[in-house]
C-alpha cells in the first residue's frame, strides 16, 4: 500500500512538536500544506517571501513554539542573508522543508536553472542537507526533525519529483 | 526630532516590554540608552524585524513591540499582509519613518517622495494605523499599549544620527537572555491566571 506521505509529514511534525509552520507554495507542496492549514495543533501562517517566513519562524521559536518553514527550492537565493545573519548567526534550529523542482520529471525547463544550484548553494552555507528521492526516505523526517533540534542549524529536507509521485 | 530623540522618548513606556528592534543604529541607540534582557537587537537581517515580532506575538500572550525603520519594512513589504491577515492583538508595529536609510548615511529613501507607509498599511488590510509625528510618539504608543488591539504606528521624524558604539553583546547572549525573559513572563501569567481561577 502507497504512503500516504501528506499525512505521514503531518504526522511526523506533530509527533516532534512542532506547533508552527509557515509556507510558500509549490504544487508539489500543495497537499502537506493542506494537512497543516487544516490541523489545529498547528499554527499555519503563510508567508509572501521564504525570507519572510523564516522571521516568523524565529519569532515563534522565541515564543515558545518549535518552527518549520516549507517552501520550494527556486527561493533558495532569496533566503541567503536571513540564514546566514539570523538562522545562523543566533543558532536558530530551522527544518526547511523544500519541494526540488528542477529534477528527472520536471516539465518546466526553467525550475532546471534553480536545480543545478541548490545543492551547491545549501553545501556553501554549510546547511545539513537530506534529499527525499524515493517515498520511503520519508522514514528519516521525525529524526531529522530531532537533529535539527539538537544542532540548532537550519537544516534542508530536499523533496524531488519521484518522492512525490510515489517512487513510480 | 531625529530617530534617536523619538527611541529615547518612549523608552520609559518600552522598557518593560518585549522588543524586537532593527538592525543597525536603532538597535545601537537602543542598547546605550536601555539596554534589557527583554529587548532583541537584530545584528543583521534588514527587513525582517516585523516579521519576527509578529510570530513572536502569536505564539505566546506577552505584548510585543517591533521598531522598525522606513527603509527596513521598504525590503520586506510583504511582511505588512501578513500582519494585517494574522492579527495578534498583543502586537504593535513601531515604524520610525524617517525617510532615510539612516544607519548607511542618511541617503533618502521613497516615504519623503510619493509613498505613503500609513497608505501602504492600510491598503494590506491592517484596521489599526496611525501616523504620528515625532513629539506625539510616546502618546501614541502608550495608546496603542493600552488598547489591546493590533496597530501599526508610522512615526514621521527628521533623519540625523548620534555618534554610537556597535554591540557587544554576542547574537547568542541576545537570544538566550531574551528567550528566558520570554520563559519568566509566560511563568508570571500562569501564576496569574491560576490565582485569579481561585479567587
Amino acid at each position: 500500500m502507497p504512503i500516504n506521505l501528506d499525512r505521514r509529514i503531518l504526522d511526523e511534525l506533530i509527533a516532534n512538536d512542532i506547533e508552527f509552520v509557515t509556507t510558500v507554495p509549490c504544487k508539489q507542496l500543495a497537499g502537506v500544506i493542506l494537512e497543516i492549514e487544516n490541523e489545529d495543533r498547528i499554527l499555519h501562517v503563510p508567508s509572501n517571501r521564504e525570507d519572510e517566513g523564516m522571521g516568523l519562524c524565529v519569532g515563534a521559536y522565541m515564543g515558545g513554539k518549535k518552527s518549520c518553514i516549507i517552501m520550494q527550492n527556486t527561493a533558495i537565493g532569496v533566503t541567503i542573508n536571513a540564514l546566514s545573519t539570523l538562522i545562523q548567526f543566533y543558532q536558530f534550529p530551522l527544518p526547511m522543508l523544500i519541494s526540488f523542482r528542477g529534477e528527472v520529471g520536471e516539465a518546466i525547463a526553467c525550475q532546471v536553472e534553480m536545480a543545478i544550484h541548490t545543492k551547491p548553494l545549501l553545501a556553501e552555507m554549510n546547511i545539513p542537507t537530506y534529499h527525499f528521492h524515493n517515498p520511503s526516505d520519508v522514514e528519516e523526517f521525525g529524526d531529522i526533525l530531532k537533529y535539527t533540534q539538537m544542532s540548532k542549524k537550519p537544516v534542508a529536507i530536499l523533496t524531488d519529483s519521484n518522492f512525490w509521485r510515489g517512487g513510480g | 526630532m531625529n530617530r534617536s530623540e523619538v527611541l529615547k522618548a518612549i523608552v520609559p513606556i518600552i522598557s518593560d516590554e518585549l522588543v524586537i528592534c532593527n538592525v543597525g543604529l536603532p538597535s545601537q541607540e537602543l542598547f546605550l540608552f536601555d539596554d534589557q534582557p527583554s529587548n532583541f537587537y537584530m545584528l543583521g537581517a534588514m527587513g525582517l524585524c516585523s516579521s519576527i515580532g509578529l510570530g513572536l506575538a502569536l505564539s505566546q500572550y506577552s505584548k510585543v513591540i517591533a521598531i522598525e525603520g522606513d527603509g527596513s519594512i521598504l525590503t520586506n513589504l510583504g511582511a505588512l499582509p501578513t500582519i494585517a491577515n494574522n492579527v495578534a492583538n498583543n502586537f504593535v508595529l513601531f515604524i520610525i519613518d524617517n525617510s532615510s536609510y539612516g544607519s548607511t548615511g542618511d541617503q533618502p529613501t521613497y516615504t519623503g517622495k510619493k509613498t505613503s507607509l500609513t497608505g501602504v498599511a492600510a491598503a494590506c488590510g491592517c484596521e489599526c494605523v496611525v501616523e504620528c509625528q515625532a513629539e506625539d510618539a510616546p502618546d501614541a504608543l502608550r495608546a496603542a499599549m493600552e488598547s489591546d488591539r493590533m496597530t501599526v504606528i508610522v512615526c514621521k521624524c527628521q533623519p540625523g544620527n548620534i555618534p554610537v558604539s556597535v554591540i557587544e553583546l554576542s547574537p547568542v547572549t541576545i537570544r538566550d537572555r531574551f528567550v528566558s525573559e520570554v520563559e519568566r513572563r509566560a511563568v508570571k501569567q500562569k501564576r496569574v491566571q491560576k490565582l485569579t481561577k481561585l479567587s
